[in-house]
């Protein structure tokens, strides 16, 4: 820093004009490639906001215990079927904080039917941070603190009970710690097996890609939902819930990896002629090493992508099976399971939010099917 | 000549394919622990009933279930004699159904052209709708008629299929009089087919098309709609519309013809989750399609029944993936008739 006669102060530093434009190129070219891609997948409007929900909604699955106002099993004897209550603010026009009306079951004697009708005189406010059910954080920590619950001598059934009395928005909480993961280990077992085939199919050629080839052709033009239904029909009865629903996952991820094998076998016939690959053969490195060190991560951000695609076909599948009764089966609690429910149109016309399962069905596929077209228009980051 | 080659090579390996099914199918089916006969055998002994007993013993006799597990199988397809000397699928006797006491023959009959109805309803509206919504919807991309369909074709794609089926066919009850459930009026079950028949079998053929459909057309939209779109960029295509073409007519001549070939070829994707599809909504909508005889047979472990079910389901879908391969060569000039040993 030197003064000048006038009074002002100067850089020693020569200066380059064309430094801090080449700095920013330079810092763009050297940048790593999933700065690359989160730079442009970031643009992908929709691709993030589903993104960011899905982030959400998995965070809450430990402590779908803590936010559900009931326990997954609760049984109200005294409203089955009851409608969803709304939350009120306002009473008498005065601002009364969250509150709810009692509601008191009535026999109509005309239909039969239990008619649930509120006491609109007698506001209740909701309880936070209250003791309920107990239930366990993550499956580990045990507690009966939960963020809000019914206030006293009331219910709060935010989407209506069901036929048990249970409440619909706390099992929809449970459900979808089990409809959530179904499709994350069916994925993660198609996958490995996609890989597997797919990289042997590409790399080695000849007769195991012969095989191989055919295996895949076969196993894609099988329905799959007949498949399914065999698979899980060989499911032992007794076996305990959990143990049903790791299978059930597996079931899915094993008739799923062809399509995904088929994608990686091509890569890998492409790129299995070039230099790279060639000089990293005769350094002496193993098949294996080959594969995993300098093949696959040329293309894992694709195959992210269109596992990210097939994850909603596995809850959709996993709904369809234990909508028929041969998925999960009570008392575990999944979507599907509660749909099972809502199977014949006399709770549609009648009860329609026992379908209510059906709405975090739509947004969590939809909100997969736009993170995949996100993640994938972004993956090429030098392409236009 | 060419082509009646490949037609017939494209026979043979669908042959092949069905004969590595039929076992998987097999295999599959004996999965779960036990079957029918000694299940019942098991009950009746507790319940003390020998007579059941003796009959069910026989049962196991006449149907060879009593050999190891490769040779049921042999007898099962009818490779090799059974008790009865060759009577398996291939010389068309499709085995016993313990559930229903009855042949297998006899329960599917009915329903196995209905099913082939149901899934043929299914393709022709998954093409009737999505050839001229996935043109349209490239022809004025970023419009609101792209915008809506594509809005449209998600939904179709997240909803489940068997929750479509119920709403729909609760509303078109209500407010378009459609009949509910079943595949015709039971006045016309057991009728020889007449014109009223097929009127009924039609109106009631609605809503299950469209539950089927659904997915597949959106699927199918949203490629047609990106092939097209690469199409629409290219030179010809801006020759054409520099020579004066009008718009219409140039769309479907050139690049529709180009963008074509995928649509075509997707049918052997498309079949097999039509299928899937068709079974889930029958038993919803209690269609008499082969999908609630399979739940049940499944469920009760009746496993010829089941087995034949699987099979017939698998041989339709392969053969609409042969007839889908065989069109494709007929339409694109470009595709090579050999093996794909490239």
């Amino acid at each position: 820093m030197s003064k000048l006669p006038d009074g002002r102060y100067v850089d020693d530093a020569p200066f380059d004009p064309q430094a801090s434009l080449q700095q920013l190129e330079r810092a763009d070219l050297d940048a790593p490639n999933w700065v690359l891609v989160w730079r442009k997948f970031r643009t992908h409007k929709l691709g993030l906001i589903s993104g960011v929900f899905l982030l959400l909604c998995y965070l809450m699955l430990p402590f779908a215990g803590f936010i559900a106002p009931y326990g997954p099993n609760d049984r109200n004897g005294e409203h089955l079927y009851a409608p969803p209550q709304s939350i009120n603010w306002f009473h008498d026009g005065s601002f009364k904080g969250p509150f709810v009306y009692p509601i008191v079951a009535e026999a109509d004697l005309e239909t039969f039917q239990w008619k649930f009708v509120p006491d609109t005189e007698d506001p209740r406010p909701i309880r936070f941070f209250c003791e309920g059910s107990e239930y366990k954080l993550a499956g580990l920590i045990k507690s009966d603190t939960h963020l809000f619950c019914a206030p006293d001598g009331a219910t709060l059934f935010l989407w209506g009970s069901d036929r048990l009395g249970r409440d619909v928005f706390s099992r929809i909480l449970y459900g979808a710690q089990l409809s959530l993961t179904v499709g994350l280990i069916g994925i993660s077992v198609s996958f490995f097996l996609g890989i597997l085939f797919g990289s042997i199919a590409g790399y080695f050629g000849g007769k195991i890609d012969w095989v191989i080839n055919r295996v895949i052709e076969i196993l894609r033009s099988l329905p799959e939902l007949p498949l399914w239904l065999a698979l899980s029909a060989a499911v032992p009865s007794n076996w305990s819930p959990v143990a049903v629903f790791f299978i059930i996952s597996i079931i899915l991820g094993i008739l799923d990896w062809p399509g995904l094998a088929r994608s990686v076998r091509a890569k890998f016939l492409s790129l299995r002629e070039e230099e790279y690959v060639r000089a990293a053969e005769m350094m002496g490195a193993s098949s294996g090493r080959v594969i995993r060190k300098h093949l696959l991560p040329n293309f894992m951000s694709h195959l992210i992508a269109s596992a990210t695609l097939s994850i909603p076909a596995m809850i959709l599948g996993e709904t369809a099976l234990s909508f028929l009764g041969l998925g999960l089966r009570a008392p575990a609690v999944s979507w599907g399971v509660m749909l099972n429910d809502a199977q014949n149109l006399a709770s549609i016309e009648i009860y329609p939010w026992t379908a209510i399962p059906m709405l975090p069905i739509i947004v969590v596929v939809l909100a997969f099917n736009f993170l995949g077209d996100g993640l994938r228009d972004s993956l090429d980051p030098y392409q236009q | 000549m060419i082509m009646l080659r490949y037609a017939v090579y494209r026979f043979f390996t669908m042959l092949l394919t069905l004969l590595v099914v039929s076992v998987l199918i097999f295999v599959i089916i004996n999965l779960p622990p036990g079957d029918y006969l000694s299940n019942q055998i098991a009950e009746l002994q507790a319940s003390g009933q020998s007579a059941g007993v003796a009959k069910a013993e026989f049962l196991r006799k006449e149907y060879a279930l009593d050999r190891p597990m490769w040779q049921q199988y042999m007898i099962w397809m009818g490779f090799m004699p059974g008790p009865h000397g060759f009577s398996g699928l291939l010389q068309g006797n499709y085995g016993w159904s313990f559930e229903f006491d009855r042949p297998v023959s006899e329960i599917v009959g009915d329903t196995l052209w209905l099913t082939v109805v149901v899934n043929l309803a299914a393709i022709l509206f998954v093409y009737a709708v999505a050839l001229p919504l996935g043109v349209i919807a490239a022809a004025r991309s970023r419009t609101w008629i792209d915008y809506t369909s594509a809005f449209v074709g998600y939904l179709g794609l997240a909803t489940p299929n068997f929750l479509l089926a119920l709403i729909l066919f609760y509303y078109g009850h209500r407010y378009f009089n459609l009949p509910i459930g079943g595949l015709m009026d039971p006045a016309y079950e057991g009728l020889p087919m007449s014109w009223d028949k097929l009127k009924s079998i039609l109106v009631h053929l609605i809503v299950p098309t469209f539950v089927i459909g659904t997915s597949g057309a959106s699927a199918m939209m949203q490629r047609l709609r990106a092939n097209m779109l690469d199409e629409l960029g290219k030179p010809y295509v801006e020759t054409a519309i520099a020579k004066g073409m009008a718009p219409s007519r140039m769309l479907t001549k050139y690049p529709l013809r180009v963008a074509f070939n995928p649509f075509v070829a997707d049918i052997g994707n498309l079949l097999p989750s039509m299928v899937s599809g068709s079974v889930l909504v029958s038993v919803v909508l209690g269609l008499q399609t082969i999908g609630p005889t399979l739940l049940t047979a499944l469920k009760t472990q009746d496993q010829f029944l089941s087995a034949f079910i699987l099979m017939f389901v698998a041989l339709l879908t392969l053969i609409g993936t042969m007839i889908s391969d065989i069109l494709l060569v007929m339409l694109d000039p470009r595709i090579r008739y050999e093996g794909r040993d490239a």
